[in-house]
């Protein structure tokens, strides 16, 4: 358990991503433990403007790598700078997002490496000098304890949304170090990256879900769901029948095939809670279910079950909330 | 074009999982095995390759005797050739161990492509295939959405957050497939008799040269100490409203005061 505890930073054009700030806080943990340091690092183009909130969120340390190469993700130039930087200044533990890029590169940086990895980690902890994390599986019918073996590098691939955000304290500041890294071209080329324009805020990092099942009926009426969440400053997701039916695209999908989400609230619209979508929602801290079925299964896990007809309620509750919203 | 395709047999989660009282696993006893529900979409994927472009179908599984059954949908599906690794001394491999293995026996056949399953729906792990991809010393990209092929390289779309990456990849890479690459064919009765006759290579650990001090429990970096089942939610408050009025009233009042969102 020797070595600092590294936190790999989800960015947007050098502005971090909330789930940096989860990671940066749980990495605060796990460092004070032993008394070693909270390393950042990030990879990219013009990374300066990051060193400031990096070492305000936690970081003693910010490495920064900054080449063309890193300017987009790939496996290759990620995973060789990664891998590098490691092997060089041997963390005791590295928390890597579960993002799109990161379960991509991590396994890949695990093998180069010979260091064990655990994805979807919910918990981490260390118990008798060993580390462990806790994981779901089996469609989060069952939880798993994984033990790390050895002395590290450990990797773990965190999902969003499982930590508190690191809080900010103003005037706290970390040693930034620019470091070299001089990745060779990537194999892969990215020929494009088209953005889907509905973000509000994004489905995994959202602290309300609104989420539309086959209820609905046509894809129209997600238009309800998408008023209500800009009431609530909510992201709007889906069970998978109005993916199936191409009322919206897979990225909304939650469940076993699907986007894993722990929002604050979760609210299912006309959605009966079958296991594969419990799968990818029942994390969440509460849940609200609107369904006009009694014995919906969705009740047996809400927090709150409102037993009635959709239609009438959801343009009830966009009004209400708005109305709640001025008096405040 | 050849492809190889690498496939898990899970059990079916649509049924009961129970962990045992002792913490030490999940009770196998009743359990459904079945073809991993992404690796159906890699085997359509492959089939549509080849279909195109010609070459052959092999599918490889590491997994115990009961596990030729999935090798068997696959063939029954259209694959031609299936490779079993079957040892006791995988029993404890963690994810890297297993996909060192894997490339092991993949690099004994011919691949211009390597495709996996975006996960396995019984560890939920995504790590086999970008691990295997390392250990070939090959490219990959993981959770592909679509894939295209000439001759020298693949054209392949990634669903990222808020969008989607066109990446163009040279061959040989490995890829792990999302679902909404492609709809999976059924297997046809005719389908499925052939594939009763087709024969299973049989390999072991020994036939790749590796031994469990490499890839088996021995070698693993992480190991599961214990499972148990997940808390259970406390289910709260269902009520019948008698307004719609009311219904929003009350949400609201939950998402202000519970939940404090408002
Ligand atoms: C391998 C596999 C993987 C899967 N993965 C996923 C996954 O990732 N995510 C997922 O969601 N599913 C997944 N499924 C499908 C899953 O089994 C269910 O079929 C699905 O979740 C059901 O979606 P639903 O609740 O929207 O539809 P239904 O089960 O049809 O429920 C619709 C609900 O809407 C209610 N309703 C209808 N009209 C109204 C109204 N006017 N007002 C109020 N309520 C109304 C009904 O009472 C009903 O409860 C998977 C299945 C398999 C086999
Ligand atoms: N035992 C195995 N045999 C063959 N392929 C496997 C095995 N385990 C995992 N895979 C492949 O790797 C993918 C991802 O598995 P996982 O990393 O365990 O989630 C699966 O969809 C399969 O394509």
């Amino acid at each position: 358990m020797s070595g600092d505890v590294w936190v790999v930073i989800d960015h947007a054009r050098a502005e971090l991503r909330r789930i940096s700030l989860e990671l940066l806080g749980k990495g605060r943990e796990l460092a004070d433990a032993p008394g070693s340091r909270l390393v950042a690092v990030a990879l990219g183009r013009e990374l300066d403007p990051l060193a400031r909130p990096l070492g305000e969120h936690g970081a003693d340390v910010v490495l920064l790598a900054d080449h063309p190469h890193l300017e987009v993700y790939t496996a290759d130039a990620y995973t060789e700078v990664l891998s590098q930087l490691v092997r060089e200044r041997a963390p005791w533990l590295v928390l890597i997002p579960s993002t799109a890029w990161g379960r991509d590169c991590a396994p890949r940086v695990a093998v180069r490496l010979g260091a064990g990895i655990s994805t979807d980690v919910e918990d981490l902890w260390v118990e008798s000098g060993q580390l462990r994390a806790r994981r779901p599986m089996y469609t989060r019918k069952v939880m798993a304890t994984v033990q790390y073996v050895g002395a590290g590098p450990h990797l773990a691939v965190v999902l969003p949304k499982v930590f508190p955000p690191a809080p900010r304290q103003e005037g706290r500041s970390a040693a930034v170090e620019r470091v070299e890294a001089a990745p060779s071209a990537p194999r892969t080329q990215v020929l494009e990256t088209r953005s889907v324009k509905r973000e509000r805020v994004s489905l995994t990092e959202a602290e309300i879900v609104v989420s539309g099942g086959r209820g609905l009926r046509g894809p129209e009426n997600f238009a309800l769901l998408e008023e209500l969440a800009a009431e609530l400053g909510a992201a709007v997701g889906s069970s998978r029948p109005p993916v199936d039916s191409g009322w919206v695209s897979h990225d909304y999908e939650i469940g076993q095939t699907g986007k894993t989400v722990s929002p604050t609230v979760y609210i299912a619209v006309g959605i009966s809670g079958a296991p594969q979508h419990l799968a990818g929602m029942s994390g969440s801290k509460y849940i609200v279910a609107i369904n006009k079925d009694p014995n919906a299964p969705i009740f047996q896990v809400a927090s709150l079950g409102i037993v009635a007809d959709l239609f009438q309620v959801v343009p009830k509750l966009t009004e209400e909330v708005r109305r709640r919203k001025a008096q405040a | 074009m050849n492809v190889v395709v690498c496939i898990k047999q899970v059990p079916d989660t649509e049924q009961p999982i129970r962990v045992r009282p002792d913490g030490s696993g999940i009770e196998e006893q009743g359990l459904n095995w079945i073809l991993n529900y992404y690796d159906e979409h890699a085997v359509e994927e492959a089939l549509r390759v080849r279909e195109r472009h010609g070459g052959t179908v092999t599918v490889v599984c590491a997994g115990p005797p009961r596990a030729a059954e999935a090798l068997r949908t696959a063939l029954a599906m259209g694959a031609e050739e299936a490779v079993h690794l079957t040892d006791p001394a995988l029993e404890g491999a963690d994810h890297l161990g297993l996909a060192r293995a894997l490339a092991q026996v993949v690099a004994q056949l011919p691949h211009d492509l390597v495709l996996c399953g975006r996960l396995a729906t019984d560890d939920n792990a995504s790590v086999v295939g970008a691990a295997l991809a390392e250990y070939l010393g090959v490219p990959h990209a993981t959770a592909v959405s679509k894939l295209e092929l000439t001759q020298e390289r693949a054209t392949v779309e990634r669903e990222v957050e808020g969008g989607v990456e066109v990446l163009a990849v040279p061959l040989p890479a490995v890829f792990t497939v999302e679902r909404t690459i492609n709809e999976p064919r059924y297997p046809t009765l005719p389908g499925i008799m052939r594939a009763k006759r087709k024969e299973i290579r049989t390999l072991s650990l020994q036939d790749l040269g590796l031994g469990p001090a490499e890839v088996g429990g021995q070698a693993a970096r992480v190991r599961y100490a214990r499972f148990d089942p997940p808390p259970r939610r406390q289910a709260g408050e269902v009520i019948t409203p008698d307004s719609p009025e009311e219904a929003a009233r009350k949400v609201a009042d939950f998402l202000q005061h519970t939940a404090k969102v408002l």
